[in-house]
């Protein structure tokens, strides 16, 4: 080939780069353009505080949703994130104990499982022995899914702990677990926020194991012993539904929740760039 | 082993620390060993009944009480092959872009944005696939890929617009952000002396991309296909909302279809005899085995790029 011809091929190369680029970011703006446009109209105050009507009745809201979702999300970070921050910590205090490589591994795979899987898993252990759904089974599968997450995000921001630090505060005489308290994990305190806000944005929107778990509700339930609505949930089921009231209603719901995930990662995740990478 | 210890060795407070913090440490490998079990237990029924058969036999009907797993499994490979199909160019080539092409100050505002797809929950891309996508596809793009590629039994017979291919798609979309990112990361380790070396050779960027970059990261680029493979194939909600749920083998791309994640979502609430329920939970148990070995194969093979190196932030 000529060099002419292999200047032109790069540029048609760099082309074609560009068109994917443009493609690959597409979709984001689809999406998000069009939860603003269907959903935007529907949020006024009686969306967020009034509960379902029947159904082919229009108008009503998601108050009951939003504070299932807030509960069940909770409980499950109750769970979830001391197990995850203090395995986090341990496996980054102790890196080299055989302990700490097999729990890193695990949560590698616990990662990789699909949260359907997950929700079998909450199904078979609480709902089938306790013969009833239940918000809290809904909380422990969400709790499963972020303990990984948490786990590893604590580690990895532990590991940027500058061993001088340790060094300094064990020669002053400071035992070790004050060492690791007061001055390992209080300088990646912001880093250990920011990975369970992470962990927190990625469970709240999810569906699958909340499905057979949490179920879903009418009503308003502030028992977690009891099936619970979550925003997730109302939104497959109005989506899938066949009434225009519920589309419209889903909607919006998928607008609030797209609100809650999204500021919450992009927060988190400024919050660790400026502190971990620089500028 | 315990060489951190403080001068003073081990306080009283010390212990009850490293206590409390295995304890936290060892209740992970203990859940999964909890989740397998229960996964075992729940599907011993149909295990019993059934065993390797399942996954051969095609007949799924509750009230026969017969089960066979195999429509959901081709389902869940094709609809995660087209999904890679679709993505794999696209999310490689804006790796590509992004460490050798794009000007400095895009790079992250670009890479961010795509990656902020894989913040978006499951359930708003299956709306968003109900009523944006589908009927687009249904008026526009499907009945192009008749007219053209109509030869092909891929692309044959009636649009529903629910279809093997709508789901494959949302899922190109929903895998995107995983591959390019750690794409990004396997290519950004590649040392700088391939690509000088190739230039002053006289090749043209585009030839140093190619030629030398990309080979160097050929295997860490395979581990973040399988890495997008593996959260395409566990992938849920999105793909119920627009696969049209049927147990049936279709060679078209336009009927609907089943997997396994999307048959358990579908059917768990609703089962009524244990051994529908045993049986999903059987689908579960394989699914479980198939992604594990799916995220291992693709960890390793990131790992051997980025030698031994964490990346992703979840490296091994």
């Amino acid at each position: 080939m000529s060099r002419r011809m292999r200047q032109w091929k790069a540029r048609l190369m760099v082309g074609l780069l560009v068109v994917a680029v443009v493609i690959a970011v597409l979709p984001l703006i689809l999406i998000l353009g069009m939860l603003l446009y269907k959903g935007a109209t529907s949020l006024n105050p009686a969306f967020f505080a009034r509960l379902p009507v029947p159904a082919g009745e229009t108008g009503g809201g998601v108050g009951h949703a939003i504070v299932g979702t807030l509960l069940i999300v909770g409980a499950g970070a109750a769970m979830g994130l001391p197990i995850g921050i203090g395995a986090g910590i341990y496996s980054a205090e102790f890196a080299g104990t055989r302990l700490a490589t097999i729990t890193r591994f695990v949560a590698d795979v616990m990662n990789g499982t699909p949260s359907i899987v997950v929700g079998v898993f909450a199904w078979a252990w609480i709902v089938a022995t306790q013969k009833h759904f239940s918000g809290f089974a809904g909380s422990v599968a969400l709790a499963m899914l972020m303990i990984p997450m948490v786990m590893r995000t604590t580690e990895e921001m532990i590991k940027l702990v500058p061993n001088s630090l340790r060094e300094a505060a064990l020669a002053l005489g400071y035992p070790r677990w004050r060492t690791s308290l007061l001055i390992v994990v209080r300088t990646t305190l912001p880093g250990i926020v920011t990975g369970s806000l992470l962990a927190i944005a990625r469970v709240a929107g999810e569906t699958a194991p909340l499905l057979f778990t949490a179920l879903g509700s009418s009503y308003l339930v502030t028992n977690l012993n009891q099936p619970m609505a979550a925003l997730p949930l109302v939104v497959f089921t109005y989506a899938t539904g066949p009434y225009q009231d519920w589309h419209r209603l889903a909607w919006a719901t998928a607008l609030v929740l797209i609100v809650v995930v999204l500021v919450l990662s992009i927060a988190a995740r400024l919050a660790t760039r400026q502190r971990f990478h620089g500028s | 082993m315990d060489e951190t210890n403080g001068l003073h060795g081990r306080s009283r407070g010390d212990i009850l620390f490293r206590l409390l913090l295995t304890a936290a440490a060892v209740a992970i490998p203990v859940l999964l060993g909890f989740l397998v079990y229960e996964l075992f237990t729940g599907s011993r029924l149909a295990i019993g009944r059934y065993g390797f058969g399942f996954i051969t036999s095609s007949t799924w009907d509750p009230v026969a009480e017969q089960f066979g797993a195999w429509p959901l499994i081709l389902g869940t490979l094709l609809s995660s092959a087209i999904a890679l199909v679709i993505a794999v160019p696209l999310s490689l080539g804006v790796a590509i872009f992004l460490t050798d092409f794009a000007p400095l100050w895009i790079r992250q505002p670009i890479a961010f944005v795509i990656e902020l797809l894989a913040a978006i929950p499951s359930v708003v891309y299956g709306l968003w696939g109900i009523f944006v996508l589908i009927p687009f596809l249904k008026d526009t793009t499907f009945p192009a890929l008749r007219d053209t590629l109509g030869f092909l039994p891929l692309f044959q017979g009636a649009i529903y617009g629910q279809s093997m291919l709508a789901a494959g798609m949302i899922l190109a979309i929903m895998v995107m952000p995983y591959i390019m990112s750690v794409s990004r990361e396997v290519l950004a380790q590649v040392p700088g002396s391939q690509r000088e070396a190739a230039l002053a050779l006289g090749a043209t960027r585009w030839e140093a991309a190619w030629t030398a970059v990309v080979p160097y990261a050929r295997s860490g680029i395979v581990g973040a296909i399988i890495l997008g493979l593996g959260r395409a194939l566990g992938e849920t909600m999105a793909v119920t909302m627009l696969i049209g749920n049927r147990h049936e083998i279709s060679t078209s791309l336009f009927a609907p279809g089943y997997t396994m994640a999307a048959a358990i979502a579908n059917e768990f609430s609703e089962a009524a005899t244990d051994i529908h329920l045993s049986s999903l939970a059987y689908v579960a148990f394989a699914l479980f085995g198939v992604t594990i070995l799916v995220n291992a194969a693709a960890r390793l093979l990131i790992w051997r790029v980025s030698h031994g190196r964490p990346s992703g932030g979840e490296g091994l």
